[in-house]
């Protein structure tokens, strides 16, 4: 066992991707000589020629279109897209093509789009943006975030191993974060969310960056004695809606919070799902936090405008307080 | 076309023939297509008509191992692949968004929104490429998709990659209603050279030199020696498509010089200079045509409403997700059980 970085499992899982698969074709901006802006790509340049591991001209939406005919040829396509704030040129591609392609032809289309997403790092306008529930919207995309390095690891394996096109939203903040593990760890089914940890009073929902967050605060509430259980949703698209249930109905209270906005944000699935699903089990509404709706602020302002654990504290209370 | 065309050399007359005899079937195809939808049977049709030598010049000039990335309006095209015309009206009347298997025909499926077809037949070049096959993509698109984004951004990608793909601009110089000159200030063929190619403008209602333009250009592909662009000038006869009233903005002033420009009868004439054509095989292709359309209203007809559950959810994934499985279960349970 040794500590594994997030961006080095996702490294590796590339890595193994493309010794695995001699159809496996890495592409974007930067990713070749320069490994990516974050080195989530590097050495692989260097390792399988430029013919597998190639640098684009800068243009996102050809990037996406490009990897539309690679597929259709029998490539897996595992295109980056930079950042998250870089996606919206490719919207048209991924919405009209990538998610419709297979229905139109019959075709497999194994796509992999990888996306650093979110925000804390201090950047710059459009390089903290969380655009999840666009595409969780579209149907014909799976769309995956995870939060751990063994999770990132196997959820790559899957998808680029896989036929359909997956989006998968890569949370740059954690790209340092580390897990004690051996590579390889067996690829993991999409759909499948993670007890990250056990507790009986409130069900906090999280995903991708938010997930440590959510532990940080857990761990702050169990030491004010309030029991909390985090949910690692690892894919929102397909959603594991079962095991959101079964935590639900042993809390009877959730909390889903994410870095996008509250308005339409993902988190207004799980809590409709929740008050479907276990309306009897809850004894408090479900409450979501996120990013206020405002445009992502300047990054001196970013620390008001996200979720940190003490919001997520704060939401605790206020779930148990209720009724 | 008075003169001799240039590129009638190599072809047999047989062959000369024959690029006579698909003008004429397409063309049948097409009228027909536009009175089916007249008549209730299609919910759109999008009329090719004028723009016939463009389509089988291209598609006879390409290798039957070489695919074919479509917009909407090459049905012509798909038809000289062997698609056949009556199970493709299947898109037109509603039944599906692909009623045929892009593998088989090496043809891909028809695209809708302007030019986003246009980097998938670079990407898919590219992998031909990579796969150091000797195969070569041809992706046709109109005069309006030049001005999306996507289409420069393909171009460029195709320049630098140098993938083997023909672009081929049916240049019919109307999108919906608004004419070239509104799409664009300069030349199309000459926007290659920004991108690192060759560009090329011909005559789109010359079959033979549709045909020797896009031949020489595949040539050029398959040697690895790149892409290639051609302007492809004709003219769209019809209106945009069967819900659009050219008299809005069109004048039959505008027309009457394309008319007399017809690509079928003006390459007749020549057929018939060259004593290729007299009037007993003129009348064969006319009624080979007549049969063709008959058969095609008849497949149209007889084509089945497939069931619903099976349409809505077996091709999104394939490998689906339990939920969505669910959901697809929780839709068929809705359904009147069929008498």
């Amino acid at each position: 066992m040794s500590a594994v970085t997030l961006g080095k499992a996702i490294t590796q899982g590339l890595r193994d991707a493309l010794a695995a698969d001699a159809k496996v074709l890495v592409f974007g901006e930067d990713v070749g000589r320069l490994g990516g802006v974050f080195r989530i790509t590097d050495g692989l340049q260097r390792d399988f020629g430029e013919d597998r591991v190639f640098d684009t001209p800068l243009a996102e939406s050809a990037i996406i279109g490009i990897a539309v005919g690679l597929a259709l040829r029998g490539f897996r396509a595992v295109p980056e897209i930079q950042f998250d704030g870089f996606i919206y040129p490719a919207f048209e591609q991924i919405v009209s093509h990538v998610a419709k392609y297979e229905n139109r032809s019959g075709l497999p289309l194994p796509i992999t789009i990888r996306v650093p997403f979110g925000g804390n790092i201090g950047a710059i306008e459009h390089h903290s943006e969380s655009p999840e529930a666009y595409f969780a919207h579209t149907a014909g995309l799976k769309v995956v975030a995870p939060a751990r390095p063994s999770d990132a690891y196997g959820l790559l394996r899957t998808a680029i191993a896989g036929d359909d096109p997956v989006i998968f939203f890569e949370p740059k903040a954690r790209y340092y974060l580390k897990e004690e593990m051996d590579l390889p760890v067996p690829p993991l089914p999409l759909g499948r969310a993670r007890v990250a940890r056990e507790g009986t009073a409130v069900t906090v929902v999280a995903y991708g960056p938010m997930v440590e967050t959510a532990l940080r605060a857990a761990e702050a509430a169990a030491e004010e004695g309030t029991s909390v259980e985090v949910i690692d949703l690892r894919s929102l698209a397909p959603l594991d809606v079962e095991t959101l249930v079964t935590s639900v109905r042993k809390t009877h209270r959730a909390v889903v919070v994410h870095e996008a906005p509250v308005f339409c944000g993902f988190g207004a699935e799980v809590a409709a799902r929740l008050s479907h699903d276990a309306f009897d089990s809850l004894e408090a509404p479900v409450i979501r936090l996120g990013g206020l709706n405002v445009p992502y602020p300047p990054s001196r302002f970013e620390k008001l405008y996200l979720p940190d654990a003490d919001r997520i504290l704060q939401a605790v209370d206020e779930s148990v307080a209720y009724g | 076309m008075a003169e001799k065309p240039l590129a009638a050399d190599g072809l047999s007359p047989q062959q000369l023939l024959d690029l006579y005899r698909k003008m004429v079937i397409i063309r049948r195809a097409d009228q027909e297509a536009l009175n089916l939808q007249r008549q209730g049977e299609l919910g759109l049709w999008g009329q090719f008509l004028g723009q016939e030598a463009t389509q089988v010049g291209a598609t006879v000039a390409m290798e039957s191992t070489d695919w074919i990335v479509p917009s909407y309006r090459e049905f012509g095209m798909a038809m000289c692949r062997g698609i056949d015309p009556g199970e493709m009206l299947g898109y037109f009347r509603g039944l599906t968004h692909g009623p045929w298997d892009p593998r088989r025909y090496r043809f891909l499926p028809f695209t809708i929104s302007v030019a986003t077809q246009v980097p998938h037949a670079v990407g898919f070049a590219m992998g031909c490429r990579l796969e150091g096959s000797r195969e070569v993509v041809l992706c046709v698109f109109g005069d309006g998709a030049t001005s999306e984004g996507d289409w420069h951004e393909a171009m460029n990608f195709a320049g630098v990659f140098q993938a083997p793909v023909v672009f081929l601009c049916q240049n019919n110089q109307w999108a919906i209603s608004v004419p070239l000159r509104r799409q664009t200030a300069g030349s199309i063929a000459e926007r290659a050279q920004g991108y690192g190619f060759a560009g090329v403008r011909i005559d789109g209602n010359d079959v033979l030199a549709v045909f020797s333009a896009v031949r020489s250009a595949a040539d050029r592909a398959r040697r690895g020696e790149g892409p290639s662009l051609i302007e492809a000038v004709t003219y769209r006869m019809g209106a945009h498509t069967s819900a659009d009233d050219p008299t809005r903005y069109r004048l039959d002033s505008d027309l009457a010089p394309w008319s007399s420009r017809d690509p079928i009868e003006t390459y007749a004439a020549w057929l018939r200079s060259q004593a290729l054509l007299d009037e007993g095989q003129a009348d064969s292709i006319d009624a080979e045509a007549e049969g063709m359309a008959e058969a095609m209203r008849g497949k149209l007809r007889r084509l089945p409403l497939p069931s619903p559950a099976a349409s809505l959810f077996d091709r999104v994934y394939h490998d689906p997700p339990a939920s969505f499985l669910k959901e697809r279960e929780e839709f068929e349970a809705t359904l009147e059980p069929v008498e």
